[in-house]
């Protein structure tokens, strides 16, 4: 259903793209987490194939259409985004937020339908916000606000999700029940979800398949499985200090030679 | 439901105090003559001619005004993502009076000629000369908005508003020596100023504007979220700015041009307008900031107008002993404004 056909993208200002010629599918109902450490080009590569930044080759397709030339209001019916970048709304209360995202679906007015309610309070039971509905968005905690965006894009009922390291504020249960949830989601409505995502671990644990970005501007994507025998992880991630073992298919600080 | 309820009361109220301000003045007019001047029933003459002549003109300018700076305010506090935005708080008035003094001026050193188109066409030029001064102010508020915080921009605004008030009341001196007819006494707001035959002059604009703000006011709802996040639902956000500087203008320019800088009706009718609808969605919002606009602006003038013994208040101290301490209150208590603390 997402077909990266040698897509390269980054700056056209910043000499060259970060990464090129990538060239990946997915399916759907497909999870996929993207990993790489920072600067490695993970939000450059979701916020591309977003279509929020133009491409500097290739094409990032949807359901055989081109993302970037596609209609705003089209693709904003197909592909929701939560960002890293903090919403910040005076005077919104937490239901104005999770309702914005039916405006793609929505008349001039902005009027909910049936359908638009329904999608808001499926959202809103997955990610239990239902205590805080009629609060300020910004009087929330960080924890909570994530569950808010991430309610938000589950309510524009996309066929792809682009969640850039949503899990970052979340405590170790809430992010394994988030990423645990995204995954029955995704698979049972038929969404691809790309997600970002510092956690190693838990990614590795639990998503269909990786796309790794060493940083260098290597691109490769497979089962975790593959890609941790192979030793592309550890390529990513390995540094003086810490090492990642395909066996234990977790990384080990390093007590061999180097310390 | 709220918003209907909300609105019904304040059409009541706006209705209320317009018609108790239209029975008093210099002549205390009995209710019942008022009425009948209005409904064309009976009256006498004079009520006639005192309520349809001189004090219904001032009315309709300050319901007209009122409403079109409570929406324009809804406008500039979700484009500037900036809760005490408001066409005068920013500067976007005095850019406004500037414009008009420059033309002004530069008419009257011109020549007679000049000057005596100027007065012709007054209507069409003043506020034409209105809208490119809001309008030069409004792009550079906007552009500077990105650089800076919500307070560090409000506390430009205001001193470019100083500013150019200055510059604008030199000019207009100038202009009067070198002998043209100016503008006098519109330098502080009133609604009073305005000739019957010009309130078309400053609805025509400002209906056109409506329209604008309602017609954007889906997209920029989703502008509330960030301009990445409107973006990702779908919207232009280039075009959008656009249409809400424009819509900003029309609605602002005419008020200028024959009223003055009204102070804080813009500022605070939003807020009074979220407050009662319970959300900050841009559409709702419209119509109940031009309801609270418009009564507190009819409200401020009720009380200028006042039986008072000698006619000594200004309409600007009224909505300052009015407005400023509900922008204190805002800029302390308001849960939306405690991030930029």
């Amino acid at each position: 259903m997402l077909d990266l056909k040698s897509l390269a993208v980054g700056y056209r200002s910043a000499g060259g793209p970060l990464l090129s010629g990538i060239e990946v599918s997915a399916e759907a109902g497909d999870f996929i987490c993207i990993l790489g450490r920072n600067g490695s080009g993970k939000s450059t590569l979701m916020r591309t194939i977003a279509g929020l930044q133009p491409s500097l080759g290739g094409a990032a397709r949807l359901g055989g259409e081109d993302v970037a030339s596609m209609r705003p209001a089209t693709r904003a019916r197909r592909i929701a985004v939560m960002l890293t970048e903090r919403a910040f709304n005076p005077g919104l209360r937490v239901e104005d937020v999770v309702a914005l995202a039916r405006q793609p679906f929505t008349g001039w007015e902005g009027r909910l339908g049936d359908a638009d309610r329904a999608a808001i309070a499926d959202a809103v039971a997955v990610m239990g916000i239902e205590p805080f509905l009629r609060r300020y968005f910004n009087s929330l905690s960080d924890g909570e606000r994530q569950r808010v965006m991430i309610a938000r894009a589950l309510a524009q009922t996309p066929r792809l999700m682009i969640l850039d390291e949503i899990t970052a504020f979340l405590d170790l249960p809430s992010r394994v029940e988030i990423m645990a949830l995204l995954r029955s989601h995704a698979k049972a409505k038929g969404q691809v979800i790309l997600l970002s995502s510092h956690d190693l671990d838990l990614s590795l644990q639990l998503a269909d398949s990786v796309w790794l970005l060493d940083g260098a501007g290597g691109f490769s994507a497979g089962t975790p499985d593959a890609l941790s025998r192979s030793g592309a992880v550890g390529r990513a991630f390995d540094t003086g200090a810490i090492r990642f073992s395909p066996s234990e298919g977790r990384f080990e600080i390093g007590t061999s030679g180097s310390a | 439901m709220r918003v209907r309820t909300s609105a019904a009361a304040l059409i009541a109220a706006l209705a209320a105090v317009s018609l108790l301000t239209l029975t008093y003045g210099q002549i205390a007019l009995p209710l019942a003559d008022t009425l009948g001047a209005l409904m064309g029933t009976q009256s006498t003459d004079l009520a006639r001619q005192i309520v349809l002549e001189i004090r219904l003109p001032r009315v309709a300018a300050a319901i007209i005004a009122g409403g079109a700076l409570g929406m324009a305010g809804v406008l500039m506090q979700a484009l500037f993502r900036n809760p005490v935005a408001d066409a005068w708080s920013l500067g976007l008035l005095a850019g406004g009076q500037f414009g008009v003094a420059l033309t002004v001026t530069a008419a009257a050193f011109a020549g007679p000629a000049a000057v005596s188109f100027l007065t012709i066409f007054e209507g069409p030029s003043i506020t034409l000369a209105a809208a490119a001064g809001v309008a030069v102010a409004a792009v550079f508020m906007l552009a500077l908005g990105r650089r800076v915080g919500a307070i560090t921009l409000l506390v430009i605004g205001l001193m470019l508003g100083f500013t150019s008030q200055g510059l604008t009341s030199v000019l207009l001196h100038f202009a009067a020596r070198a002998g043209g007819r100016v503008y006098g006494g519109w330098q502080d707001a009133s609604f009073a100023a305005i000739a019957p035959a010009s309130l078309p002059w400053l609805l025509a604009p400002i209906v056109i504007g409506a329209a604008a703000a309602v017609a954007t006011a889906k997209p920029l709802s989703s502008l509330l979220l960030g301009e990445t996040y409107a973006r990702s639902l779908g919207v232009r956000v280039t075009s959008l700015r656009h249409a809400v500087l424009a819509a900003t203008v029309l609605l602002v320019a005419p008020v200028v041009a024959f009223c003055g800088p009204v102070s804080f009706v813009g500022l605070i009718a939003p807020h009074f307008a979220r407050a009662l609808a319970g959300t900050a969605r841009i559409l709702p919002l419209l119509p109940l900031a031009a309801l609270g606009g418009a009564l507190l602006a009819v409200a401020g003038d009720a009380i200028v107008h006042a039986p008072w013994e000698q006619h000594f208040l200004h309409l600007n101290n009224i909505l300052a002993i009015l407005g400023a301490p509900v922008v204190i209150l805002i800029l302390i208590f308001s849960p939306a404004v405690r991030q930029w603390r």
